[in-house]
């Protein structure tokens, strides 16, 4: 395959946003979106087919004569040379994963630029102020996200995640007019902007004892015979482990060098991909406008981290104690961030906290694969997944973006009953809760059931624990599925008129998602992507067992979430007023922007920062202002002795002379 | 005298000055000054070119046996000027001289034009001229007392400037800053006569020229335990090296805009530039041990700086102390004697340069405006004046190190060549000091973008806070000229570092680092 189309895949985009950035306000609103919406379609298609071709073509550099999916490097260009063997690249990196997100991004992209055409204008066909600022910032976004996927070094992929990072600050900010959307900005930014401190510091590491920002020479082997072509080889792994364990000092504060490099780049992944204890800006992220929600904090951006412990599985390999840290923070994280779930309000919030702990499965999974236990399932689910649930929970996104249009309010205490009035997105929401719930044979079935195998065969406890969180899932999803469209409906006041159905530009990316919700489960993705390109017969390993026990948690827990919310009833107010602390510190999630706050504004603002100031000041500044009242005073004392009297001068002079003579005396005897 | 490229860096301010001498009108002076800061930055590109091809030619002659190495400097020339105490003009440049004079020359460009309307033009372009004839020589002159003595004519001038047409408490700025900075030139003074008189081995002659200073490599050890401190904190006072910073935040408050600009943009590089090209080029061992105290001090910086900024609620008194922890991390990067960490010193010189004039260009322009320049008393500007504000959200990002622009590029090769000179340093048991404060200083892209959010946040989004603001006009052509030159600038080293990369790297004198045993 010729380099042309993945050049053009990652210019475009890029060239949509500085075109429409420069040129957006002096166009038509209607021009500036199909612009946009067009552009991006020629990108989804051109990822198509790279990723088709990458999958299927079964050409030489795609897949070895044994099957083994192979990873190409299409292009890449030495941007900025440190040292000698030190330097940053931009490139184009071919391989299961990066091809799956190709599809991915563009997929959910393309949905959320069409949809935007009619989600980002009033009902009465107004256009929202900054439209084409908002077309300019989806393309930068795209074009950000594509180049993190294929980066062919760390390096790259830290200046795209550096990117991405950016255009959701601009994207959540989009209504700067409000100041909570402009602090819910600030608050991501910097928040992941922390993270990446870590992110950074583990690249410095590994780069320093490795000498490379190269994914293929820290994780793959050249393919002999083709330039440009590498497969997984977990020999250079283990190379790498040895460069590290050789040096001189391998141990540091009681964990290996290597540790400390995985858990640093982790960190990052944590930030990005808001797992706690750094999740706290993602629900406030939701500021932004629905379809950013959907495309960025649902779908792409958010499993960056995921993506990032994927891209050097090898390496976490190597390191068992980076592998089951990442695992206990998941696991952490999907149950917090489950029970935060069953009390919010805002339908919003309430999907916010789902992806934070959905993408936790996802960090799960990879935190319990090993090629010992069927062949690192874990990896092959964690991505699947990330497919299956970038769909679905686009889709459920969408679908609440719809409902908020058509209400103008993010509570459900507001909706009610809506699915006579709105049926598409009744039936197309209530596809992506059954999908998200996990039930047969929607997509998220499938890929959540490989998450539950995998855990199962590494631990029991995961296990366990993790089809609790399932239930969960399946649980407050139905819950919101029934507060919003069941229960009584509101009485609409006069002069206004009832709720209603969108447009077909919001319609049908609702209508596409849920088809792919609905059969995305029987790709057969053990046979595409998979930890080290070797073909996984997922049917092979297939355990109904954890499916059937899984499907029955699920199946009881939307059962229950029948019961108490269909109607109107007492038994959720029961069991409030049965734990009401419990339900407080959850619907308050468990206080942690408040101990957030604490520590930035009383501590590091307030105790830091202005006593920094004040020393500035006062002390280094007061010492120099004093040095030059100093100066001042002293002249001020000597100043009299110039005062142009005769007689004073005379005084002196007879004094000095009279001095001088004795001091000659005195040295003369 | 007049066939070597490099005085006409000297000549073209010299005859501006004659002409804006000659201007009867406002028009004449913009003329003057648009014309004048145009021939300067195509002879910066002349010489860029030049020096290029130049470079490249050498190669190939190495590369065919008739020359054997590249001089260190190129378009050298020498013409005495007062021979008992072997004062030259001396003058030659590598590729970090080229790079500041190309800063130097866009910098005096957009600053003319961000005093279109100045009052008392004449005067202030005259001033503001000169000023730049001091920094254009310095960057030229390898003879330490004319580079001095360019170094003086580029100070002085800043006095007037702020005293005259500054805002606020300007005598006192102005006053203390002068004062603070001839501070440091005293400790220069002494540091560069001290050189001179150990210039060459004993019974040698004595020289001023740096690269013969190089060559001759004769200070004696003690001598340069004295002199590295007295030359490094000389340079770095200007260089706002803590605690000597803070002449820098009461004196850009009270400066008008241009000087601003020239001074953050331009001046505070002649001592970081200073700090590199004498005091580490001149006494290497000294600066080997001695290098840990100042490696304190900036590091402290660094993060200081920016602690500071975050309180502060005067654009400028921001900026300023934002300043301090750029600036810092140039002389940070220096101390690391890393080729790496060095290189990314020079491109943090351009960054700053370019970003922090563009950022004071966009305050003057935003003061000029709403008369305030208090952050809790403005708000939601995008809606006013969308044009400066995307510019300042670009000069934010630009400073909070987005890819793509500047600050990134030079911040990377910074924290990855100090890592690898802390990490050599740790590994082989010399102290874990210059490691520690590597990761101190990359705290500091955290605090750089709490602090420059949050006047993003306050100043130009949320709601409009002050219903006078809203009849504000948004920039005029010439202001529009002015940030565009700054940015575009700051987008191409964001965007091809490795070109600027390249030429600072290219003229690394290996002398230096053989010295050390560190190549």
């Amino acid at each position: 395959m010729s380099p042309v189309i993945p050049v053009i895949i990652l210019a475009l985009p890029l060239f949509m946003f500085i075109f429409l950035g420069l040129c957006g306000s002096k166009m038509k609103h209607p021009v500036a979106g199909f612009l946009g919406t067009l552009g991006l379609g020629v990108v989804m298609v051109l990822s198509y087919y790279t990723a088709f071709t990458y999958f299927f073509s079964g050409a030489p550099e795609f897949i070895s004569a044994a099957g083994e999916r192979l990873q190409c490097v299409m292009f890449d260009q030495t941007w900025l040379q440190f040292t000698d063997t030190l330097y940053i690249s931009l490139g184009f990196f071919l391989d299961p994963i990066s091809a799956m997100m190709l599809v991915v991004i563009t997929t959910v992209s393309f949905m959320v630029h069409l949809y935007s055409l009619g989600y980002m204008r009033d009902h009465h066909g107004v256009y929202e102020i900054g439209f084409q600022r908002f077309y300019a910032f989806l393309s930068l976004f795209t074009f950000s996200m594509l180049g993190l996927v294929v980066a062919t070094n760390i390096f790259q992929m830290y200046i795209f995640w550096e990117l991405v990072g950016v255009s959701s600050y601009l994207l959540i900010g989009f209504y700067y007019r409000k100041p909570s959307a402009v602090s819910a900005s600030k608050k991501a930014f910097i928040v992941t902007r922390f993270a990446d401190l870590g992110f950074l510091i583990g690249i410095l590491i590994l780069s320093f004892y490795t000498g490379t920002f190269d994914f293929t020479l820290l994780t793959s082997a050249p393919v002999e015979g083709m330039s440009g072509v590498y497969h997984v080889d977990i020999n250079t792994a283990e190379g790498i482990l040895s460069t590290f364990t050789s040096h001189p000092a391998p141990v540091f504060m009681g964990a290996s060098v290597l540790t400390w490099a995985l858990v640093l780049i982790f960190m990052g992944g944590m930030g990005k991909s808001a797992m706690m204890p750094l999740h706290i800006w993602l629900p406030d992220a939701m500021e932004g406008p629905t379809p950013v929600s959907a495309l960025i904090h649902a779908a792409t951006m958010v499993v960056a981290g995921v993506y990032l412990v994927a891209r050097l599985f090898p390496l976490f390999l190597m390191e068992e104690s980076a592998l089951v840290i990442v695992t206990v923070v998941g696991a952490l994280t999907a149950f917090y961030a489950a029970v935060v779930a069953c009390t919010q309000i805002d339908i919003k919030r309430v999907l916010a906290f789902s992806t934070i702990s959905q993408i936790a499965f996802m960090m799960v999974a990879l935190g319990v694969a090993r090629p010992e236990h069927h062949e690192s399932l874990g990896y092959m689910a964690s991505m699947f997944h990330l497919f299956t649930h970038a769909m679905f929970k686009a889709l459920l996104f969408l679908g609440a973006g719809a409902l908020i249009h058509a209400i103008g309010s993010n509570d459900y205490t507001a909706m009610h009953g809506l699915r006579k009035h709105m049926p598409i997105t009744h039936w197309t929401f209530l596809i992506g809760c059954l999908a998200i719930a996990g039930i047969i044979p929607f997509s998220g079935f499938f890929s959540k059931d490989e998450i539950l195998s995998a855990c199962g065969s590494y631990s029991t406890l995961v296990y366990i624990w993790m089809s609790l969180v399932a239930g969960l899932t399946a649980f407050y999803m139905f819950r919101l599925y029934y507060l919003i469209f069941w229960w009584k409906e509101h009485e609409i006041p006069a002069g206004h008129h009832a709720p209603h159905d969108q447009p077909w530009t919001m319609s049908l990316p609702l209508i596409i998602l849920a088809a792919i919700s609905c059969v995305a489960g029987f790709i057969p993705f053990g046979k595409l992507v998979s930890w080290n390109g070797e073909p996984y017969d997922f049917m092979a390993h297939f355990d109904w067992g954890v499916a059937s026990v899984s499907l029955a948690v699920a199946v009881a827990a939307i059962a229950l979430a029948t019961v108490m919310y269909r109607k109107e009833n007492a038994l959720p107010a029961k069991f409030k007023n049965a734990l009401p602390n419990l339900w407080k510190w959850a619907h308050l999630r468990f206080y942690w922007d408040e101990l957030y706050m604490f520590i930035t504004h009383k501590i590091i603002f307030n105790g830091v920062c202005r006593a920094l100031a004040w020393f500035d000041r006062h002390i280094i500044d007061g010492t120099m202002d004093a040095f030059a009242a100093i100066t001042h005073k002293a002249s001020d004392v000597i100043k009299p002795m110039q005062s142009g009297q005769v007689q004073m001068y005379t005084w002196l002079y007879v004094i000095g002379a009279l001095l001088l003579g004795g001091i000659t005396i005195l040295c003369l005897m | 005298m007049f066939e070597n490229i490099l005085i006409y860096f000297v000549i073209i301010p010299l005859v501006m000055l004659a002409a804006l001498g000659l201007c009867r009108n406002i028009k004449q002076i913009r003329a003057v000054a648009v014309v004048g800061s145009l021939g300067l930055i195509a002879l910066s590109t002349v010489v860029l070119l030049q020096y290029l091809d130049m470079r490249s030619a050498i190669d190939a002659a190495i590369a065919a046996g008739t020359a054997t190495e590249q001089p260190a400097m190129l378009f050298t020339n020498t013409w005495t000027w007062f021979a008992p105490l072997n004062i030259h003009l001396a003058v030659g440049v590598d590729g970090i001289s080229i790079a500041m004079l190309m800063l130097s020359s866009i910098i005096v460009f957009a600053g003319s034009f961000a005093s279109w309307t100045i009052k008392q033009p004449k005067e202030f372009f005259l001033w503001l001229i000169l000023l730049s004839t001091g920094v254009f020589g310095f960057f030229i002159s390898v003879d330490l007392f004319t580079m001095f003595m360019f170094y003086e004519v580029a100070l002085i001038p800043m006095y007037l400037l702020i005293g005259v047409w500054g805002s606020g408490k300007k005598n006192y700025s102005a006053m203390k800053l002068t004062l603070m900075l001839m501070g440091g030139s005293a400790f220069l003074m002494l540091g560069l006569i001290g050189i001179y008189y150990h210039s060459a081995p004993e019974g040698g002659q004595l020289t001023w020229n740096l690269l013969e200073i190089v060559d001759n490599d004769a200070i004696p050890h003690g001598w340069q335990q004295f002199l590295f401190p007295m030359t490094f904190v000389g340079f770095g006072v200007l260089g706002a090296m803590f605690p000597f910073h803070t002449w820098s935040p009461d004196g850009h408050a009270s400066a008008p805009t241009a000087v601003s600009m020239l001074h953050a943009g331009v001046l505070m590089k002649l001592g970081g530039y200073g700090c590199f090209r004498v005091a580490i080029y001149t006494m290497p061992q000294a600066a080997h041990e001695l290098s840990w105290i100042f490696l304190i001090l900036t590091g402290i910086s660094v993060v200081y700086g920016a602690f500071c900024a975050c309180v502060k609620t005067d654009l400028k008194y921001i900026n300023a102390y934002s300043s301090v922890s750029h600036c810092g991390l140039v002389l940070f990067a220096i101390l690391m004697l890393n080729e790496t960490a060095m290189t990314g010193a020079i491109m943090q010189m351009l960054s700053h340069g370019l970003m922090t004039a563009l950022f004071f260009a966009l305050i003057g322009m935003i003061y000029g405006r709403t008369h305030t320049r208090e952050i809790t008393e403005m708000g939601g500007m995008m809606q006013i004046m969308p044009y400066l504000s995307v510019c300042y959200v670009i000069a934010g990002l630009a400073s909070l190190g987005l890819p793509g622009l500047s600050g990134f590029v030079a911040e990377m090769t910074i924290f990855v060549g100090s890592f690898q000179a802390g990490m050599a340093d740790f590994l082989a048991g010399h102290g874990s000091l210059r490691l520690v404060f590597t990761l101190v200083a990359c705290c500091s892209i955290v605090i750089t973008a709490v602090y420059i959010l949050r006047v993003v946040g306050k100043l130009l989004f949320g709601p409009v806070h002050d219903d006078h603001h809203r009849s504000l006009t948004d920039a005029t052509w010439w202001e529009r000229v002015s940030t565009v030159s700054l940015i575009v600038c700051v987008a191409a080293i964001g965007c091809f570092p490795n070109f600027f990369s390249n030429l600072i790297k290219f003229t690394f004198d290996p002398a230096i680092f053989s010295v050390l045993g560190l190549k």
